[in-house]
């Protein structure tokens, strides 16, 4: 289904690629060969049926312009954009969860308030805008970050965390507020039932309480958010990268649509959406991992 | 809403759509006096209403106009927001900006919610287009929704209408999903069997008895997507992918001062704190209209502490 969406949006579209290969100046026996060659005048199912036929063997085609295998095309952008992910996923689910606890600790307290206040603020706040804010306060005027400028890991870990920093914390912070959120008022629905009043009366420490008897139940609802997070986290990489110029899957895509080279949109929306995909199950196994009576 | 036969009138067990919105309204009005910080976000809001419409009278200058000789010069009390690199007022180009957020956003959230609403309603009383249309509508959901705009812009290529397109048929198949789940649980209630056992005819079932039902649901949505559709159409026209870049946006505005961030803070921080402070109060507003409006949900979805 996410296939057949995919390759239809970008079938669909009224631009003609072999147009834009072509350049301004081309002939219409020149687009007429171009054509031929990449094979759009087949009729519409022929192309979406080979289409997936190649995507089942793992071959997402062809660029229009560099006229290079997608695959290969991908391959070294995928290491800023996972090592990016896979910080800030980190980041935000530590921040997001202990914040979360912590606010429904202290329920109804100044502290609880003035965190909420920030999560609130954390799903206003254009990530962009953000990443605009953090390049100005800590590159441009206090120097401690390159402004731009990605180093790969081959580079060393050091030098490649410290140039990922900004956009790392601007991404988890974000995250974190909607995490937090959620860990908040799950914790707080488990923290009404009986069996947290019968843990307490049989004196069990209040830490022991939180951590071994309330964070548990009401780690479904956060398992669930930040499987989500990971969706909007797509999103904001896209942004991220081109603010912090780390060239990543992001930056690539962006790429592609300014210069409409549709089979690598095609490629990456499916990238995307078979990550998601797979988060989803992941959350849905994690599910009967937290609470054993779920059964599949 | 006129009572067009007895039957109808007596088996009427809901209070009519326009009664409920009514007191929605009055208890939302009386809900600002108490709360602050619900009242100074109907007001930002309002605030910003105001500048969306009388934006090209309060401009105090051409916002298309570029004065070369001052360019990217800091706030002062000629230009509030400074000038940027072409020496366009930043003021002027905000203001006109809000106009574009917020026509986008409303126009995105109106369409989302009439399209959204009605094709959840119909669908959910007919198996086979429910099953159909539910996997097209998991289809579209399992692309993040900034990218599906993405790609349909760039093959819609960038307009104002278009970007109210793309971000509506996003919008709508989340819509879709929520109040077909709501439909689909009231359709099992007694009062809607009953109303069945009777013959209500099922146009008027829908309308009637279950649409007054979901309407806070669709309202609270409705806040959720319009914060969404604000940030979603500036981050598509700071990617330089939604507006053309003569409109200005919020989104292009920032965009333009990001090449200048050494010497030209200012032209980026205004429109961002304008979007930012938009987005907040609608959400706010959105999660005291829940708060208030609909015991059911106060308490398991609270997202702000107000005690």
């Amino acid at each position: 289904m996410v296939g057949i969406i995919t390759f239809t949006l970008v079938y669909v579209g009224p631009g003609d690629p072999a147009a834009i290969i072509a350049g301004d100046e081309a002939t219409p026996e020149i687009l007429e060969e171009i054509r031929e060659d990449l094979g759009f005048n087949r009729p519409f199912p022929v192309q979406m049926g080979d289409w997936f036929w190649k995507l089942l063997q793992g071959d997402l085609g062809t660029s229009y312009f560099s006229r290079r295998e997608i695959t290969e095309l991908i391959t070294p952008r995928l290491q800023p954009t996972l090592s990016l992910g896979f910080q800030v996923v980190v980041l935000s689910t530590l921040i997001g969860i202990s914040t979360g606890m912590l606010a429904a600790w202290k329920a109804g307290s100044r502290l609880d308030r003035n965190l909420m206040i920030l999560a609130v603020l954390g799903f206003a706040t254009p990530g962009f805008w953000l990443a605009f804010l953090t390049i100005w306060v800590f590159a441009v005027n206090l120097g401690w970050f390159p402004v731009i400028g990605y180093k790969p890991i081959q580079d060393g870990l050091i030098p490649h965390l410290h140039s990922m920093f900004l956009p790392v914390m601007v991404n988890s912070i974000l995250a974190s507020a909607f995490i937090s959120r959620i860990t908040r008022s799950a914790m707080l629905e488990v923290l009404r039932e009986d069996y947290i009043r019968t843990a307490r009366a049989k004196g069990a420490s209040e830490f022991s309480v939180f951590i071994r008897h309330a964070f548990r139940p009401s780690a479904i609802p956060v398992a669930t958010v930040i499987g989500a997070s990971i969706a909007g986290l797509a999103t904001g990489f896209v942004l991220t990268e081109t603010i912090f110029a780390i060239p990543g899957l992001g930056r690539m895509l962006v790429d592609s649509i300014v210069r409409r080279d549709y089979p690598i949109i095609q490629a990456l929306l499916m990238v995307v959406a078979t990550v998601l995909i797979a988060v989803n199950l992941i959350v849905d196994i994690l599910y009967a991992y937290i609470d054993p009576r779920i059964r599949y | 809403m006129t009572k067009t036969s007895d039957l109808g009138s007596e088996w009427q067990l809901t209070p009519p759509l326009s009664t409920r919105l009514r007191g929605m309204l009055g208890a939302t009005g009386k809900a600002a006096k108490r709360d602050i910080v619900l009242g100074m976000s109907i007001s930002l809001l309002f605030l910003g209403l105001f500048l969306a419409v009388f934006a090209p009278t309060l401009a105090r200058t051409d916002y298309e106009r570029t004065d070369p000789v001052n360019r990217m010069l800091p706030p002062s009390t000629d230009n509030w927001f400074g000038t940027d690199n072409w020496g366009r007022d930043v003021f002027d180009r905000t203001i006109v900006g809000t106009r574009l957020s917020f026509l986008v956003g409303f126009s995105v959230t109106l369409i989302s919610s009439v399209v959204g609403v009605s094709i959840a309603l119909i669908i959910s009383y007919f198996r086979i287009l429910d099953a159909v249309m539910m996997r097209f509508v998991d289809g579209f959901l399992a692309f993040p929704t900034i990218l599906l705009a993405l790609a349909l812009i760039s093959l819609i290529g960038p307009s104002i209408g278009n970007v109210i397109i793309a971000l509506s048929v996003t919008a709508t198949a989340g819509k879709i999903r929520l109040v077909r789940g709501a439909v689909l649980s009231l359709r099992e209630s007694t009062y809607v069997e009953a109303a069945r056992a009777v013959g209500v005819p099922v146009p008027r079932i829908l309308m009637f008895h279950v649409l007054p039902n979901i309407v806070s649901i669709i309202i609270v949505q409705a806040t959720f997507t319009l914060a969404s559709a604000i940030l979603a159409e500036a981050s598509l026209s700071f990617l330089g992918a939604g507006v053309p870049e003569y409109v200005p946006s919020w989104g292009n505005i920032i965009a333009t001062g990001q090449g200048y961030i050494q010497v030209g803070f200012h032209i980026s921080f205004f429109p961002g704190l304008f979007l930012t402070v938009t987005v907040l109060a609608v959400v706010l507003i959105g999660d005291s209209i829940r708060d208030h409006l609909d015991p059911k949900l106060r308490g398991r979805l609270r997202t702000t502490a107000q005690q």
